[in-house]
């Protein structure tokens, strides 16, 4: 369970959040909404601990953040941050081999290598494995970011925006193994989405997130509406219920 | 490859013990005890020198990259050098009779925090600007290079700073190169973190959300790089482009994964050295070119193919 109780947060004297209250359960996929500069990808950041708590309380799998050594919270929680830019050439066995240092402390075993085969596995990446990551497209890059995400083995994932740059076949490509990591793997995914019908489409629940503070939460289909985007987003589309979830219409 | 390399690195070694100004056969340099001492008190040392400091400073020179997450920054030319040569200078000038020991360590704090001001200053600059770090990496070596100059010109001593500060390793005897191990003891240190140092390629948020000290592990590669600048400069003078060139080859052939590509480099950056100062041995016998000559002949070129190519991979 993650629970955010009071949080504030301040950059450059400008206030990103603005008290936020929110418990998030255990188990599924929960998606960040909102338009840009509502401080999605500040949330995630404090909660992945990249950024120091100024006031309020996280609280993620009983560890509070900024109480718990780095050491400790990488076997709780992973982080993929926004645009994971990389220039290191770097294989992608290796990449996702990072993902296990918090478990293995430099000297990797045979259980590390075994995760690591297996998150490759699952990521359809074992063919790629020796192949450095600026020899790979878009798409299979971040599904070697993620990999490796997944390789740490924590009960929390924290994804942002893993779909920038994507097409519409990796997109999907990747969602669908993010969704398979909440149902089959049991992991607690929380990702910042900016397509809201990538979120109705593929998160348990929606947070929307407006000028620091949550407008709104639940299911998609209880969330996402015409008169939500009127508000939220300033913008006029229409929704429609396609097989019984909401989908925008750009 | 490593073979390879490690037969290639043999074959120079074995061709630099027997060519140099003095003129003795292979069978002289064994038998006769004017032969020996012309192995065991120039030749030797001087090989070694060549190789330990090649290797030191091409490692040190693929630390820095990972650390200032660019591509075209080595400590020599981007201030750790020009500050081990202005911590040597303020020592003679203020301790004439100074130890080696003394001399050694004024070196090394100033490489230290050289390096140190170095990070500092590139910190801020946007990594969507690859350019801009060596830029301001070369300005910055420039400013404290001409530092050491004016102190120098001040203290009458610029003819000394020249001989001095140009590697090359036609001085190397035995008992004045041995400072050139502990620039080895720290190239193996870095050996022993490079998984961690390989975690600081993802960025500092990512390495740390991986449980890494990211301060700690920074801070030893730092002294371990300020270390062995400072002895290379000591010992044998200032050779730049070493941990330029030898590194951005390397990380073609093997990637960025530190355990796998430090060996190797090390292994290319000896054979560099090695090379050019036999090239200078050879080029007009019995004079020499000094080594540093010859790597900046070879360097600068490598340098500028690699920034036009490197450009759009960055």
């Amino acid at each position: 369970m993650i629970r955010i109780e009071g949080l504030h947060h301040q950059i450059a004297g400008a206030e990103v959040l603005r008290g936020i209250d929110l418990t998030l359960p255990e188990g599924g996929v929960t998606a960040l909404i909102g338009p840009n500069g509502a401080g999605k990808s500040t949330l995630l950041s404090l909660i992945a601990r990249l950024i120091r708590v100024q006031r309020g309380r996280i609280e993620i799998g009983g560890h509070v953040v900024g109480q718990t050594r780095d050491r400790d919270l990488a076997r709780v929680v992973a982080v993929l941050a926004q645009g994971a830019h990389v220039s290191a050439r770097l294989r992608v066995a290796e990449l996702v081999g990072f993902g296990r240092y918090p478990w293995h402390l430099g000297r990797p075993g045979a259980a590390d290598h075994a995760a690591v085969d297996a998150a490759l596995e699952r990521f359809d990446l074992t063919g790629l494995r020796h192949r450095f990551l600026d020899e790979l497209s878009g798409g299979q890059r971040q599904r070697a970011f993620v990999a490796m995400a997944f390789a740490q083995d924590t009960p929390y994932l924290l994804l942002d925006e893993p779909l920038n740059n994507l097409d519409i076949a990796a997109a999907r490509d990747l969602m669908t193994l993010v969704r398979g990591l909440a149902d089959e793997a049991g992991r607690t995914v929380v990702i910042v989405l900016h397509d809201i019908n990538y979120a109705t489409a593929f998160a348990d629940r929606l947070v929307v997130l407006k000028q620091g503070q949550v407008v709104a939460q639940g299911a998609p289909g209880e969330v996402v509406s015409a008169p939500l985007l009127a508000d939220v987003f300033g913008t006029a589309a229409r929704v429609e219920q396609i097989d019984g979830r909401p989908v925008v219409l750009v | 490859m490593r073979l390879a390399g490690l037969g290639l690195l043999a074959l120079l070694i074995v061709a630099s013990l027997l060519i140099g100004a003095a003129d003795m056969s292979a069978q002289g340099l064994l038998t006769t005890a004017e032969g020996r001492a012309l192995l065991f008190e120039s030749r030797l040392p001087r090989t070694l020198a060549a190789v330990l400091a090649g290797a030191g400073l091409a490692v040190s020179g693929q630390v820095m990259q990972v650390l200032a997450r660019n591509r075209f920054v080595e400590p020599m030319t981007a201030g750790a050098g020009q500050s081990a040569a202005l911590g040597l200078l303020i020592c003679l000038l203020l301790l004439p009779g100074a130890s080696i020991g003394a001399k050694m360590a004024a070196a090394s704090v100033a490489a230290l925090a050289g390096s140190l001001g170095l990070m500092a200053l590139i910190r801020p600059l946007p990594p969507s600007q690859p350019l801009l770090v060596p830029l301001v990496a070369l300005v910055y070596g420039g400013v404290i290079g001409g530092v050491v100059t004016f102190i120098a010109w001040q203290g009458d001593l610029m003819q000394l700073l020249g001989t001095w500060l140009t590697g090359e390793l036609s001085g190397v005897l035995r008992g004045r190169y041995e400072l050139l191990w502990i620039a080895a003891g720290a190239s193996a240190l870095t050996y022993l973190i490079a998984d961690r140092l390989t975690l600081l390629t993802l960025g500092e948020d990512a390495a740390r959300a991986l449980g890494l000290n990211v301060g700690l592990v920074t801070a030893a590669a730092v002294a371990a790089v300020s270390v062995v600048t400072a002895m290379v400069v000591v010992t044998i003078g200032s050779l730049p482009f070493v941990g330029l060139v030898v590194p951005n080859l390397t990380a073609r052939l093997a990637g960025d994964n530190l355990r796998r590509a430090l060996p190797l480099t090390a292994l290319a950056g000896a054979g560099l050295v090695l090379a050019a100062d036999l090239l200078g041995r050879v080029v007009r016998a019995p004079y020499e070119v000094p080594a540093a000559t010859m790597i900046t002949v070879i360097g600068a070129a490598a340098f500028v193919v690699l920034l036009n190519r490197g450009t759009a991979r960055v």
